[in-house]
């Protein structure tokens, strides 16, 4: 089972998270002109790596806050957790 | 070739079985072919056959970075059926099941299919309705469907939880007789011992490290065992799909996911269908040595651990005894996990991509074992021929550009969503 630390709450079991995807994948400007391509970057198209991966988790039976999670693909190693608001360095 | 029969087997078991021809030989990569097909899985295998026995190409190799048969197609829970609603899935997958019957004759190796009927079951008045339309569809695409009522079911699984105060009672389920299981293993080594003998270079340990693309062109693929030229190479690799499509500068509509599987300890007969759970995620049928074979949902983040977490597990199997209340008395003998290709739609790509050569097989979600022979086929169509069989028309991957999405289920990477 993961253990992610919870940037509001500290550590807690996976039971209490539910998953939400690529946390580095960014809605297109409201307003601004975009192609085809990049409306279907943004809803579909996914890098999905193997290794290091940026993705968000909701800390449902919890605080209820979303969070970013920096976690190893292929090994579930967690390295980093942030806010929601906190950008990616 | 030696051909498998009662008579070789007779003659064999005279000389203690020690003068059978390997199954597929082992050879050194050559400097080029026609086509290479990366990825030994079943769908591999099965497209090298296909390219072989359909379109006369035989110069083709198939590379696998481990051993053929190591990956999801030994990984399933073996089901095999055709009971999807929209056309392009329906007949595409029934085009399948009539590959699955001559299987074992095809290949000249025992796949013991078993057409023992799917039932999916219902659990409200609403989901019988939607199972009805379901049905209907099937039965307009010439595929068997019989939807069964509440004492129907009954008769056929009277081991399933039938009792009144229960949260999901059993209103009915949507039943295909022709579906059933296989056995997994057979299926990748019948299709390789063929392909093999049809001059087909079976290479394993064999590790893609990268792609020769020059104008649009695809002219080879770099392997831990040496440069490989080809004009054509097709990506069978599921799970793997992301990582080799970063090395071609590709983003698809992929997610990797780890999908779990568990089996009982044998026990004696007691369930002859396949049934599925339609409150939730949960399918079950027993295999011949007697152990019960289940399945469910995805572990929900991106994985590619090739094995499982207990929270999902743990659900999975919850669903399972809220069905079958008699699992809770088993032990569970064995579990694993394997890492699925996740499409967005929920239903696979297999097509042409904008690198003239390279082509495209991916996205088969829960569904990819039974999928195998009409995926073979059609892919080794489509490499052959360089354009799409109507058969997977429908699976492009522009469709995701286009809008036209083959949404049977939902059940696409996004399950948080549902």
């Amino acid at each position: 089972m993961l253990h992610i630390k919870c940037p509001h709450c500290g550590m807690r079991s996976q039971n209490e998270f539910s998953y939400g995807g690529d946390a580095t994948i960014k809605r297109p400007e409201l307003g601004k002109e975009i192609s085809d391509q990049d409306w279907d970057n943004f809803v579909y198209n996914r890098k999905s790596l193997r290794g290091k991966h940026w993705e968000l988790w909701q800390h449902l039976s919890g605080c209820r806050q979303w969070i970013k999670v920096q976690r190893d693909t292929a090994t579930h190693e967690i390295f980093k957790t942030l806010k929601a608001n906190e950008e990616i360095s | 070739m030696q051909k498998y029969s009662v008579f070789s087997l007779v003659k064999n078991a005279l000389t203690n079985h020690e003068n059978w021809d390997l199954a597929w030989k082992d050879p050194t990569p050559k400097k080029e072919y026609d086509v290479v097909i990366i990825g030994g899985g079943g769908h591999g295998l099965a497209t090298a056959y296909y390219l072989a026995k359909e379109h006369n190409i035989t110069n083709v190799a198939i590379i696998e970075k481990g051993w053929i048969g190591g990956g999801n197609v030994g990984r399933n829970t073996t089901i095999i059926r055709s009971n999807y609603m929209h056309d392009d899935n329906a007949l595409f997958s029934e085009f399948g099941m009539d590959l699955w019957r001559r299987m074992s004759q095809d290949l000249n190796y025992n796949v013991m299919f078993s057409p023992r009927g799917i039932i999916n079951l219902a659990h409200s008045d609403a989901q019988m309705n939607s199972y009805a339309r379901r049905g209907n569809s099937m039965r307009l695409n010439g595929i068997d469907a019989v939807l069964l009522n509440r004492e129907e079911v009954r008769e056929i699984i009277p081991m399933a939880d039938f009792s009144e105060n229960v949260r999901f009672p059993i209103f009915g389920g949507l039943m295909q007789p022709s579906a059933g299981t296989a056995r997994h293993d057979a299926v990748a080594w019948g299709y390789a011992r063929q392909a093999d003998d049809m001059g087909v270079d079976i290479i394993q340990n064999c590790e893609v490290i990268g792609f020769d693309v020059s104008a649009g062109k695809i002219n080879g693929v770099r392997t831990s065992r040496g440069d490989i030229k080809a004009k054509k190479i097709g990506l069978c690799v599921a799970g793997s799909t992301n990582i080799l499509a970063e090395k071609l500068n590709m983003t698809l509509p992929i997610e990797t996911h780890l999908l779990q599987a568990c089996v009982s300890e044998p026990v004696k007969p007691v369930l002859d269908k396949v049934v599925t759970f339609g409150a939730g995620h949960f399918y079950i049928s027993q295999s011949d040595k007697g152990e019960m074979v289940m399945g469910g949902d995805l572990d929900g983040y991106n994985s590619y651990a090739q094995r499982g977490n207990l929270p999902t597990l743990q659900h999975v199997l919850t669903e399972g005894i809220a069905m079958m209340p008699f699992l809770s008395k088993l032990k569970m003998l064995r579990t694993w996990g394997g890492i699925m290709d996740m499409s967005m739609d929920g239903s696979p790509i297999i097509d042409k991509t904008h690198i003239e050569g390279l082509y495209l097989n991916c996205g088969w979600c829960y569904g990819g074992f039974k999928a195998t022979p009409a995926s073979g086929w059609t892919f080794a169509h489509t490499i052959a021929q360089d354009r799409v069989h109507e058969l997977n028309a429908g699976y492009s991957l522009n469709r995701f550009n286009t809008g036209h999405l083959l949404d049977e289920k939902g059940l696409g990477t996004k399950t948080w969503i549902s």
